[in-house]
C-alpha cells in the first residue's frame, strides 16, 4: 500500500509540475508580461517534452536504443498535415480538425512502429538502433521525393516532379517534394500542447506502473529470467516500442500544426534531431520521466535565452551540455553531490549539535 | 589525490555554472525589460533634437550549413546601414540594425522573429532562405510587420501582402532561363541536373521544364541528386551524354556545379553549361580549375567584377571590411536596405510610428518607387511583392564574367 502511494505521489508531482507551469505561463501571457519569444516557443517546448518522454519509454523503460525517433515524428507530422490540408474546407472547427489529425498522425506513426518492431525486436543486441537509424533517414528522403496532389479524380502520387502528377486544373498539390507542405492550418496552440503533454505523461506513467510495465522492465533487466517466467518477450517489446513511436507521431502532429510550412530537412527530421531527443533523455536521466521532461524544456530554452551572446551562443550551449553531463553522470560528481548534498549537510550539523 | 581531483572538478563546475548563470540573467532581464525599453525608445523618439531611431531587424542562418548566405546578408546589410547612418540616416532617423540567427530552420526562424519583436523591431529585412521565410511571413502578416526578403525565392515566401522580395522568384528564373535559351537558339536538346532535395533547385527545374515545351526545347534527360549524394555526378553526366544533350542546365549551387564541370571534362563530355544565380561564386571555389568554367553561361542579377561604379564601390567597401568578395546574396541584402530607405522616404515614415502603421505606409510606397540597385536598374514592385527587373545573362570568358 505504501509503495503504491509512493508511485502515485511521484506521478502526481509530475502532472502537477506541468499544470503549474501551464497556469504560470497563462497568467503571464494574460497579463502581458511574457515576451514574444517565449510565447512563440511554448508549443515547440511541448513538442520536445512529448518526444523526450516517449523516447524515454523505449530507451529507459524498454532498454532498447532507438536512433530514429525523428522518423516517427516525421511520419506523424506529414500524415496529419496532409489530412488537415485536405480537410481544411470540410471541417471548419480547428480543435476538431486537430483532434482528427492527431488520430491520423498517431495511428500512422504507431503502425510504422509495429512494422519495424515485428522483425527487429525479435533479435537481441543493438539491431533496433541500426534499423531505426536507417528508418529515420529513409522516411526523410522518401518525403523529400514524394509529390502528392488531389483533384476531382482523387489522389495523384508521383516520385518524379509536380508535372507528372497530371492533375486537372482545379487540382491542389499537397506535398511538393522537397518543398514540403505549405499552408496547412496552424491549429495547435499552447493549451492543446499541454493537454498532449499530460496525455503522454498519463499514458507512459500508467504503462510503467502497470503489470505490463513491470513485464517490460523485467525484460530490460534480465531477458532470460523474464522469458523463464513466461513473459512473451516480443509482444511486450513491440507494445512498448509502438506506443513510443505513436507518441512521437503525436509530437509530430503538434509540430506540423505550429508553423505554416513543413519540410523534411536533416535539421528537423534527420539524424541530428533523433540524437537531440536522445540527449534530452540521457541528460534528464534514463528511465526518469520527469527528468527527460525538464531536460527537454531546459535544453530547448537555453539556446534561445543565450541569443544575446550572438556567435558564442552555440559554444556556450555545448559547454553547458558537457558540464551538465559531467555533473549528472560522472562518478566523482555524483560522489561530490552525495557528500555535500544540502540534506546531508543539514543532517550532519544536527548531529554535531547533539 | 582523488579528493583533490573532485575538488578541482567541482571548482570548474561551479565556475561554469556561475558563468552560465550570469549569462542567463541579462537575457532573462532583457525579455522583462522589453516594454520598458520600448517606452524609453518612445521617449527618445519624442525628443525633437534628432529624428529618432528606426529599428530594422534581420533574420538568416549565421551558423550551420547555409551560414555562407546568412553571413553575406548580415555583413552587407550592416555595411549599407553604416553608410546610410553616415550620410544622415533615413529622413534624419538613425537606423539600428539587428541580425538574428535562424540556423536555416523554420522553427528557429520564428523564434528569431519573436526575439526581434521583443527588441522593438519596426521593419524586417529577411529571412535569407526560403522555407524559414515562408514560416516567418505567416507570423509577420499576423502582426502586420513590413517584411522585405533579400533572397527568399520560393513563391510562397511572399504569399502575404506585407512581404516583398529583392531577388527573382524561382519560377521566374526557370522560365527566364528557358526563354533565354530558346530565343537565342543556344540549344534544342537540353539535359537538366538538379537537386531534388532542394527547394530552390526543384522550383527552378519545374518552371524551366514547363516553359521549355513552349520554347521548342527538348529535355532529353532530367537527372536528380539529393543533398546526401552530391559528390559524384558521373552517372547523371553519362546519361546526359548518351541522350545527346547539347546543353546541360544546372539550376544548382556552385559547389556541386564545380564538381560536375570537373567530372564532365574528365569523361570528355563537352556540352554547353547554363545555370542560374546559384552558380555565382563558381570562380571562387578552391582547387577548381577555372579554365573548365570557360563558356559557362548563367543568369545572375549581380557579378562582383562588373564595371559600373556602384558595384565597384560596394565590392571594395565589402572587401575592405569583411575580407572576401561579396556574392549575390550580399548584393541583394545591400539593395534591400536601400530599398527600405527609398520606400521609407517615399512613405514619410517616422520613428514613432508603430510597426503596423509603418507596414501599411510601406506597402503602398513599395509599389510607387523605382530603385537602381546592384542587382538591377529601375526595379519596381507590384502589390504581390514580386520585383520586376531584367535578368542579366553573363558568360565566363577568360576567367571573368562578361555580359552576353
Amino acid at each position: 500500500m505504501k509503495k503504491l502511494s509512493k508511485t502515485t505521489k511521484s506521478s502526481l508531482i509530475t502532472y502537477g509540475i506541468v499544470v503549474f507551469a501551464y497556469i504560470f505561463c497563462e497568467i503571464f501571457m494574460r497579463t502581458g508580461h511574457m515576451s514574444s519569444l517565449l510565447k512563440g516557443i511554448l508549443v515547440p517546448l511541448c513538442v520536445y517534452v512529448v518526444l523526450a518522454v516517449s523516447l524515454n519509454l523505449t530507451v529507459g523503460i524498454l532498454g532498447e536504443l532507438s536512433l530514429g525517433h525523428a522518423g516517427f515524428m516525421c511520419v506523424g507530422a506529414f500524415a496529419s498535415a496532409v489530412f488537415s490540408k485536405c480537410m481544411m474546407e470540410t471541417i471548419t472547427v480547428p480543435t476538431l480538425r486537430f483532434a482528427l489529425a492527431l488520430l491520423v498522425g498517431v495511428v500512422c506513426a504507431g503502425v510504422c512502429g509495429v512494422l519495424i518492431g515485428i522483425p527487429v525486436l525479435r533479435l537481441r543486441g543493438d539491431y533496433l538502433a541500426i534499423v531505426t537509424l536507417a528508418f529515420g533517414e529513409i522516411i526523410k528522403n522518401l518525403v523529400n521525393v514524394i509529390y502528392l496532389g488531389v483533384d476531382s479524380n482523387g489522389f495523384h502520387v508521383s516520385m518524379k516532379d509536380a508535372m507528372s502528377l497530371q492533375m486537372e486544373p482545379d487540382g491542389l498539390v499537397i506535398i511538393k517534394g522537397a518543398q514540403g507542405i505549405t499552408g496547412a492550418p496552424t491549429d495547435s496552440n499552447f493549451t492543446i500542447g499541454v493537454v498532449l503533454v499530460l496525455i503522454t505523461l498519463v499514458v507512459v506513467t500508467n504503462l510503467v506502473h502497470s503489470r505490463t510495465g513491470r513485464a517490460i522492465m523485467a525484460i530490460r533487466d534480465n531477458r532470460i529470467a523474464a522469458e523463464s517466467i513466461g513473459i512473451n518477450i516480443t509482444k511486450y517489446k513491440i507494445l512498448a516500442f509502438s506506443i513510443s513511436a505513436a507518441l512521437a507521431g503525436a509530437a509530430g502532429v503538434l509540430y506540423a500544426h505550429n508553423l505554416s510550412t513543413l519540410t523534411a530537412l536533416p535539421k528537423n527530421f534527420g539524424y541530428n534531431m533523433s540524437i537531440m531527443i536522445l540527449v534530452f533523455v540521457v541528460l534528464g536521466g534514463i528511465g526518469s520521466i520527469r527528468g527527460s521532461m525538464i531536460a527537454a524544456v531546459v535544453l530547448t530554452l537555453l539556446p534561445e535565452l543565450l541569443r544575446s551572446l550572438n556567435e558564442y551562443r552555440m559554444l556556450i550551449y555545448a559547454v553547458v551540455l558537457i558540464a551538465t553531463m559531467i555533473f549528472t553522470w560522472s562518478p566523482s560528481a555524483i560522489g561530490f553531490r552525495e557528500r555535500y548534498s544540502p540534506a546531508k549537510l543539514f543532517h550532519k550539523r544536527e548531529k554535531g549539535v547533539q | 589525490m582523488k579528493k583533490l581531483l573532485s575538488l578541482a572538478m567541482a571548482g570548474v563546475l561551479a565556475f561554469s555554472v556561475a558563468a552560465c548563470g550570469s549569462n542567463d540573467t541579462p537575457a532573462a532581464s532583457d525579455s522583462n525589460a522589453a516594454p520598458e525599453a520600448a517606452e524609453a525608445e518612445d521617449a527618445e523618439a519624442a525628443a525633437p533634437a534628432e529624428g529618432g531611431v528606426l529599428k530594422i531587424g534581420g533574420i538568416g542562418p549565421t551558423t550551420g550549413g547555409a551560414a555562407v548566405y546568412g553571413l553575406a546578408v548580415m555583413n552587407a546589410a550592416n555595411l549599407a546601414v553604416d553608410e546610410i547612418n553616415a550620410a544622415g540616416g533615413i529622413n534624419g532617423m538613425k537606423v539600428e540594425f539587428q541580425f538574428e540567427d535562424d540556423e536555416h530552420d523554420a522553427e528557429k526562424s520564428v523564434n528569431a522573429y519573436n526575439t526581434l519583436k521583443d527588441w522593438g523591431m519596426q521593419m524586417l529585412m529577411g529571412t535569407v532562405t526560403s522555407t524559414p521565410c515562408t514560416a516567418v511571413v505567416a507570423k509577420s502578416a499576423g502582426d502586420n510587420v513590413f517584411q522585405l526578403t533579400p533572397s527568399g525565392s520560393a513563391v510562397e515566401s511572399i504569399a502575404q501582402p506585407n512581404a516583398f522580395r529583392v531577388c527573382f522568384s524561382d519560377p521566374n528564373q526557370g522560365a527566364a532561363s528557358a526563354q533565354y535559351i530558346g530565343e537565342n537558339k543556344i540549344a534544342t536538346k537540353v539535359a537538366v541536373i538538379y537537386d531534388s532535395s532542394d527547394v530552390y533547385s526543384t522550383g527552378i527545374y519545374e518552371t524551366f521544364a514547363a516553359e521549355a515545351a513552349n520554347q521548342g526545347i527538348e529535355i532529353v534527360a532530367a537527372e536528380a541528386f539529393t543533398a546526401d549524394s552530391k559528390t559524384d555526378f558521373s552517372v547523371q553526366l553519362q546519361k546526359a551524354n548518351e541522350a545527346g544533350a547539347e546543353l546541360v542546365f544546372l539550376p544548382i549551387y556552385y559547389t556541386e556545379a564545380s564538381i560536375i564541370l570537373t567530372q564532365a571534362s574528365t569523361m570528355n563530355f563537352d556540352p554547353k553549361f547554363f545555370g542560374c544565380d546559384g552558380l555565382d561564386g563558381l570562380l571562387a571555389v578552391e582547387n577548381f580549375d577555372t579554365a573548365l568554367a570557360e563558356g559557362v553561361m548563367l543568369l545572375t542579377p549581380f557579378a562582383a567584377d562588373a564595371d559600373d561604379a556602384a558595384t565597384k564601390s560596394f565590392v571594395s567597401a565589402y572587401q575592405e571590411k569583411f575580407g572576401d568578395i561579396p556574392n549575390q546574396f550580399a548584393a541583394d541584402a545591400y539593395d534591400a536596405i536601400y530599398i527600405i530607405k527609398a520606400a521609407a522616404e517615399k512613405a514619410g515614415i517616422t520613428a514613432d510610428m508603430s510597426a503596423s502603421d509603418i507596414c501599411e505606409a510601406m506597402k503602398t510606397a513599395m509599389t510607387e518607387i523605382t530603385v537602381d540597385g546592384l542587382t538591377g536598374a529601375g526595379i519596381t514592385w507590384s502589390a504581390d511583392g514580386e520585383p520586376s527587373k531584367d535578368p542579366k545573362a553573363v558568360v565566363i570568358n577568360n576567367g571573368a564574367y562578361t555580359a552576353m
